[in-house]
Formats: structure tokens, C-alpha cells, sequence
């Protein structure tokens, strides 16, 4: 291939990224800083079950503005399904029929929930008392149990938290033992707030995790107080009042979260993500996702997104390698091993990252130390590493968690097989050249992942890599610029110094 | 400033002609080196048959083991055999070679005065063959072949190890050469970067010009003290001839052929290099750059003769090692040669 024709091919590279972000920075207004940032939720629920050949009518609670989260865009997919969204004073649900489906059968509900502090929730109609008696001997044990909490309480809130505590606590006695074994605990604890006249709702909500999948709702006891007007939100396990900033209220009408007619196994689960938006752009990204230009990451499903979010800082990081190999020399123990380290980093945090990657590295130095007077193959002894690997990280995990360190248990992200793959590696350096040039190689191996690291954990390259796929061209583009370089090394400065300097030998 | 110090400008290293890396990489490796040849020479069995072939003496093969289970009979092969060297065919970097200079009573003894038991010699072959020294760590072979009994004139010059001449040939041409002396640091192995000294060579005469340790200058030996001075490569044009005919015998345009002297047989070749290193430039003081030009503006298919007296005459220099009044006159009568 002549010369002219790649610089073709890498000018054509640069014109269509830049181009491409350029159009999307005009089109979508999407901003080239971060700029100013507003915290986005998506979250998506996914419905699975087997449909019975039939009509299938499938309700999904769906949630609300409420305090701290404000609804920003919804989307459905659900292809062949008729879709409604239904709204009464009990919450939101959407409704999805169709006359005739059979075998497995999966519908997507995603909602944008910005995270806002003046978002208030609407007026909650408290749901009315319903009393359903109790069979003989449950009764009694009810009532006990309604008396004593009564007794020591003061208030509606202060009623429940007590009966919460007499039923899952250390206080538990005999009488909640019965009655658990007719009810789980946040049905049961319902049940005796209203049989004590207290109106209360087992509601659902989600605790929000960056990049959880198949997350469930977990159930939560919204009791109101006197009044019927103000209410609170009780663990229905600790008795803990209070709703924790991370939970999202999905369905507060005490209603089913998801009603399925006409299919069995049915089940919903969800996932999530967080990313910073610009404060404008929150507001409308959504309107103009079907056109074919919007070539954007967006418009995958939540799981890919989360995966392509890393995907994309790859390159980043790849880039670093090259420009460090090329530009200025370091030396690394297998090329893109820093690149993997690097990502693992990101999942950890850097201190942590650090201190756990040269724990494995060093103790698997000394255990693969022993191994080599074993006198085994190859292949035999790297696997015999990567358990070895497997068991430090294990280990030291434990070790962590016992000692209060949560920042240890994130030691898994590791890879493990490049892992055993670098002390393998290194341990025939040390064998052959000494430990210095394990100290120049680890060491540039180091020095790579953090510097790969620090580019890729950088927010405006997040940004920019994530809602600029032109990036990615131009990226392709800078890689193989350098690939053609032809010029020093920065380190073959220092390297051949010495030729420059005795041109008079004396 | 003064970490500057350790530190030149990329101007004086292009003036000087040095070529870093990327530039070996890209403007000579990538574009005289076609890939599909590199097997003659990563393989060193391959090299070994071809040069048979050619008719370039190289080092007597004893045998080779290629599976596990012939690592039990390679006490049988071995026996009769005073001194060997096991490398694996597929090596890189000198790694694997294992140097065994006598044999008493079932003790293998290093170079270095080491003892090795036959278990020691098994496991290392059981190594090369697993991959664990070759490229890319594919399975391997072991190549088993005697040892060299290096010239006496050259006895003084090296510790423990056979030293050895590098070559650079370019499109057939010899452009620069240097002889690797191993050292104590280097454990016998005559690898730049493990401590070995390099002693930049005179294309025209053999003769030694300049010497580096750890790619800094130096003037005798570490371990002999020897004055490299007086160092000159005894048979030196037969040399340069069997580094020129590898060009015909493998097709690769950017080659480091690596020689050694033997007592009886001259110089043989030890191995080949498709990717040679650029320590070279520093043992001779000098870029590479100006030469290859040079050749890059020559004919193709001149005879390698030919190639060798061009060589020859373009590329004399003045040795650095000796003070100026013997200079001269050493000069007087190469330049003649």
C-alpha cells in the first residue's frame, strides 16, 4: 500500500469522526465538557414469562415523581403488544395485552428518573383499614402482640417501629414465631397495624446501584399517622424509619408490582445504571431516537449500555499504551496486560487497586518460586499459578472483610488469568535477567495501567468517549499515525547519550 | 539541571545517524524483512539445515529431542560428548541456552564452575520443549550441538563464555559488526544487556575500535583486564564473506548474523537475527543511518565478494582505543588491506 493511500485512509478517518462529532454536538446539543452535571437514573425492567398460547394481559406498577426522583422519559419495548398507560389516585401501570402468544415471552419497561432534591411526591391517599380476622389460636397471639407494642408506643410511627422490632427483633417471642409462619414479615406487620386501626400499605421500591443487574424490589411499610395526611416509611425487618436516599418508590399503592393473565412463570427484574447529564440535555434526549444518524450508544438496551460504557474506554487506554511504547519506550511485561490492569483499577479505585495488585504479584512470585523445583510443564505450572491466584485473592478477601475493609473485597475484579500469565512472566525475568529488569518491567507495567488508568477514569474522557463515537475513529486515526513513526523513543535519548558525548575520546 | 545531563537532543543523535526503534521497526525490518522468511530464522534447527545446505559451517549437531518422552534418553545421547549446548530452536534473546563445558562423572559443569545433575539437564529440556523460552511460548524443540573450542587468540579477550561477532548485513552488505566478550555479570552469556562487553569492529580490518559495558565506554576487559586494544578478529575476511552469503541463503535484507571462531573450522555461523538489536551503534560509536543509506543507493544482485570489498572500503574506520601516534599508523597499513 503506498504512503499516499494511508494518509489517505487516516485523513478520511479524522474527517468522519470529527464530522460525526461535530454532528451530534450541533443536533443533539451534546455538550464537549461535561459541563454542568445532573445525576440520571435509567432503570430497566425487564418482564419474563411464558406465555399460554392465549389472550396475555400483563400490569406493570410503574413509578412516580416522588421526593428526590423526578420521572424524565419512559420507553417501552414490546413488540406485537398493545400498550396503555393507566393512572388512578393508587399510582401509575401500564398495560400490555395482546390476543394471542405463546412460549417465552419478554417485555422492556425503561424509565430516566432524575435526581433532584426539590421534587416532591404527590398527595398519597392512605389506603382504607381493611381487617381480615384471625383463625383460632392466631388471634390471641395477635392481640398480645397489638397490646404490647400499643403499650409502650406513643404514635402511629412509633406503634409500628415496635411491633416491626417485637416480630423480627431480638424481642421476637413465641406469638410472632406463630404468626410468621402464616405471613411473611412485611405482610404480617401490615396486617396487625391495620387490625390495630393504623392505616398502613406494604409498598415496593428499588435501591439504586450503579451497573446492578437483575436487581428485585425489595418491600417497604409506608404507615400513615393520625391525621391521615403525613406518613413514613419503616425496614420491615429493622424497624428502621425513614426512606434511604438510594431507594426509588416503585409501586406505593399496595397494589401487585406485576399482574400477568394468560402466562405463567412470571417474573420481573431490573436493571441500572447512573450517568451525569448536562443539565440541558437531560431534559430532551429522547425525541428524536429513531432517526438512523443517531448512531449512539443510547439507543441500546440499559445492560449493553453499562457494557459499552467500558468497551469504549478501551481504545483510551490503548492509545496510552502505544503513545508509551512508542513515544517514549517503557517496557511492559506483555503488551496490553497494563490495559486489563488499568480496567481494574477503575473497578477498584486506585489505592486499593495498587496495593492489591502488588499483594497477588508478590506473594505469587513466591509461591511460583517454589513451584519451579516442582519440576513441572508449562502448561501444568500456569494453571498450577492461576489457582494459586484464585486462592491469594480469595484470601486476602476474606482477610478484608474480616477486618471491616470493604475496599478489599473489590480484589476480585482482578483478571486472573493475565494475572498468573505476569507472574509466570516475571518469575523466568527473574530467573534469567535478575530482579532488576523485573523491577524495570513491572514497574513500566505499573506505570502504564496508572497512566492508562488516569486517562480513562478522566470524566471529560468518559464523557467524550461515551456520547462521541467519532471519537473511536479518531482514535483509530492517532494509532495509526503512530504506528508510523519513525523517529527516537524518549527514553533512547538517555539511551544512546553516551555516542554523543565522547566524540574526542581523551 | 542536572538530571539533564544523562539526557542528548533527538538533532544530535539524527547527526550522529543513529536509528531508534521505531525507525528499525518500520523503515528496515518492516520493509526488507518479509515475514514469511522470519521462520528460517527464529527456527535455529531450520537455520542450521539451510546453512548445511549452503554450505556455511556452523557448529556439529549432536541430536535434537522433540517430545517429552525423548527427555529420558538425552543421557544417552549426551554420553561420549565432553562439552555441548542445549538451546531451544525457537529462542529468543540468548534465553534457554544452556552451556555445559565439561562432564565428570555424571556432573554436568557450567562455564561459571556450576554443577548440574542430568535431573537438572532433563528438567531445562523438558522446559524448551513445554515453550517455555520460545517466542509466543509455542511448544519447542531442543537443539543439542558440541560445543565451540573457541580460538586461543581470543582466550584473553572473554570470562567463561565464547565470545562472539555480530554482523549487520544489509541487502547482502556487511554495514557493522562487533564482538560480544561475556563477562562475569553476564554469566557466561554474551548478551549486551546482561553485562557482556561489546567491542565495536572495523569492517575493513577486524580490528577493535571502541568497547561499551552497559552502554557505557570502557577500555579493557572487567573480569581479565585485558586491554582491548590489541583485539583484532583473526581470519576476518572469510568472516565477513560467510555473514554476506547469508543474505542468498535466507532473503532477508536487514540481518544480524551471529559468528563465532572456531579452532578448527574458522568461523561458523551461530545463529540468525531478523531482528538485531541497536546496541551495535554503541559499541562502534557510531548511527547505522549513513551506512544503510549508502547500500539502500547500491545495485541489486552484486556478488557477495563484491559486496564485501565494497564494505570493506567504505566503511574503514580509526580505532578510538588507541592513542593517536599509533592511530596513524595502524591506519596507513588497514587502509592498504
Amino acid at each position: 500500500m503506498s504512503r499516499l493511500m494511508f494518509y489517505i485512509i487516516v485523513g478520511l478517518l479524522m474527517v468522519v469522526g470529527i464530522a460525526t462529532s461535530v454532528q451530534r454536538h450541533v443536533q443533539f446539543e451534546i455538550p464537549w465538557l461535561p459541563g454542568e452535571q445532573r445525576q440520571v437514573w435509567e432503570i430497566e425492567a425487564g418482564i419474563n414469562f411464558t406465555a399460554q398460547g392465549g389472550p396475555v394481559q400483563v400490569d406493570l406498577a410503574l413509578p412516580s415523581h416522588q421526593a428526590g426522583y423526578r420521572v424524565l422519559t419512559e420507553n417501552t419495548a414490546s413488540s406485537g403488544y398493545g400498550l396503555a398507560y393507566q393512572a388512578d389516585e393508587l399510582g401509575r401501570t401500564a398495560r400490555w395485552t395482546i390476543r394471542e402468544a405463546a412460549g417465552s415471552q419478554t417485555l422492556y419497561y425503561s424509565v430516566q428518573m432524575l435526581v433532584s432534591d426539590d421534587a416532591r411526591s404527590p398527595a398519597q391517599t392512605p389506603p382504607d383499614v381493611v381487617t381480615t380476622p384471625w383463625e383460632r389460636p392466631y388471634d390471641t397471639a395477635a392481640s398480645q402482640l397489638i397490646e404490647q407494642a400499643w403499650a409502650r408506643s406513643a404514635n402511629n410511627a412509633t406503634f409500628a417501629r415496635e411491633l416491626i422490632r417485637d416480630i423480627n427483633g431480638e424481642r421476637q417471642e413465641e406469638n410472632a414465631r406463630l404468626l410468621l409462619s402464616q405471613e411473611n414479615p412485611a405482610a404480617l406487620v401490615v396486617r396487625l397495624l391495620n387490625q390495630a386501626g393504623v392505616q398502613a400499605r406494604e409498598i415496593s421500591g428499588l435501591l439504586l446501584e450503579d451497573g446492578r443487574r437483575r436487581q428485585t424490589l425489595s418491600s417497604w411499610i409506608q404507615v400513615f399517622d393520625e391525621s391521615g395526611e403525613e406518613w413514613a416509611i419503616f425496614h420491615p425487618l429493622t424497624g428502621e424509619q425513614g426512606k434511604p436516599d438510594n431507594l426509588l418508590l416503585w409501586e406505593t399503592g399496595g397494589r401487585a408490582v406485576l399482574e400477568v393473565q394468560g402466562g405463567t412463570n412470571s417474573r420481573v427484574t431490573f436493571s441500572m445504571m447512573t450517568h451525569d447529564q448536562p443539565a440541558s440535555a437531560a431534559v430532551r434526549n429522547h425525541y428524536s431516537e429513531d432517526t438512523l444518524l443517531n448512531f449512539s450508544i443510547h439507543s441500546l438496551p440499559l445492560e449493553e449500555q453499562a457494557l459499552f460504557q467500558t468497551i469504549l474506554l478501551i481504545p483510551i487506554g490503548a492509545l496510552m499504551v502505544v503513545f508509551l511504547r512508542v513515544l517514549v519506550g517503557i517496557k511492559t511485561s506483555g503488551t496490553f496486560m497494563p490495559v486489563l490492569i488499568a480496567l481494574a483499577f477503575i473497578q477498584t479505585s486506585l489505592p486499593t487497586g495498587l496495593i492489591g495488585f502488588l499483594l497477588i504479584v508478590a506473594v505469587g512470585l513466591i509461591i511460583r518460586n517454589y513451584l519451579s523445583y516442582l519440576n513441572l510443564l508449562l502448561v501444568a505450572r500456569v494453571s498450577a499459578v492461576i489457582i494459586t491466584v484464585i486462592a491469594i485473592i480469595s484470601i486476602f478477601t476474606v482477610l478484608a472483610y474480616r477486618m471491616g475493609l470493604s475496599a478489599g473485597l473489590t480484589i476480585t475484579f482482578f483478571p486472573m488469568i493475565i494475572l498468573a500469565w505476569t507472574i509466570e512472566r516475571m518469575s523466568i525475568l527473574w530467573e534469567e535477567e535478575g530482579p532488576k529488569q523485573v523491577l524495570i518491567q513491572g514497574g513500566g507495567s505499573l506505570i502504564t495501567a496508572i497512566l492508562a488508568y488516569l486517562a480513562m477514569n478522566n470524566p471529560w474522557v468518559r464523557h467524550i468517549t461515551f456520547n462521541f463515537l467519532g471519537v473511536q475513529l479518531i482514535l483509530m486515526a492517532l494509532i495509526l499515525l503512530l504506528g508510523n513513526y519513525t523517529g527516537y523513543r524518549l527514553l533512547e535519548l538517555r539511551r544512546f547519550k553516551p555516542i554523543t558525548d565522547d566524540e574526542k575520546p581523551s | 539541571m542536572s538530571w539533564l545531563k544523562n539526557w542528548t537532543w533527538p538533532t544530535r543523535l539524527r547527526d550522529k545517524g543513529i536509528i531508534g526503534m521505531n525507525r528499525r521497526n518500520i523503515r528496515y525490518i518492516g520493509r526488507y524483512n518479509s515475514r514469511r522468511l522470519y521462520p528460517l530464522v527464529d527456527d535455529k534447527l531450520k537455520t542450521k539445515l539451510l546453512a548445511q545446505q549452503y554450505g556455511i559451517t556452523s557448529p556439529e549437531l549432536i541430536g535434537t529431542v522433540t517430545t517429552q518422552f525423548g527427555v529420558k534418553h538425552i543421557g544417552e545421547m549426551l554420553t561420549g560428548h565432553a562439552g555441548f549446548v542445549i538451546k531451544p530452536a525457537k529462542g529468543s534473546g540468548g534465553k534457554g541456552i544452556l552451556v555445559i563445558e565439561k562432564v565428570e562423572d555424571n556432573v554436568f559443569i557450567k562455564p561459571s564452575g556450576a554443577q548440574l545433575s542430568l535431573t537438572d539437564i532433563e528438567r531445562h529440556v523438558s522446559n524448551i520443549l513445554s515453550g517455555l523460552y520460545s517466542l509466543g511460548g509455542s511448544p519447542d524443540v531442543a537443539v543439542i550441538e558440541t560445543l565451540i573450542n573457541f580460538d586461543e587468540s581470543l582466550m584473553d579477550y572473554t570470562y567463561e563464555g565464547v565470545p562472539d561477532i555480530r554482523v549487520i548485513v544489509f541487502k547482502g552488505y556487511p554495514v557493522m559488526a562487533m564482538m560480544r566478550l561475556s563477562t562475569a555479570a553476564s554469566d557466561g552469556k554474551a548478551n549486551l544487556h546482561q553485562g557482556a562487553v561489546g567491542v565495536g569492529l572495523n569492517i575493513a580490518t577486524g580490528a577493535a575500535l571502541r568497547a561499551v559495558q552497559f552502554d557505557r565506554p570502557c577500555f579493557s576487559h572487567p573480569d581479565t583486564g585485558h586491554d582491548l586494544a590489541s583485539l583484532v578478529v583473526p581470519q576476518w575476511e572469510t568472516l565477513l564473506n560467510l555473514a554476506a552469503g547469508c543474505y542468498e541463503m535466507t532473503g532477508l535484507g536487514y540481518l544480524g548474523t551471529d559468528m563465532v571462531l572456531d579452532r578448527k573450522h574458522g568461523p561458523m555461523l551461530l545463529e540468525l537475527n531478523a531482528r538485531p538489536g541497536l546496541a551495535i551503534q554503541m559499541t562502534n560509536g557510531e548511527g547505522l543511518r549513513r551506512r544503510l543509506d549508502l547500500i539502500e543507493r547500491q545495485p541489486d544482485g552484486v556478488p557477495a565478494k563484491q559486496r564485501v570489498a565494497f564494505a570493506q572500503h567504505h566503511f574503514a574506520r580509526q580505532s578510538e582505543l588507541v592513542d593517536s601516534d599509533s592511530v596513524e599508523n595502524s591506519d596507513t597499513s588497514s587502509t592498504g588491506a
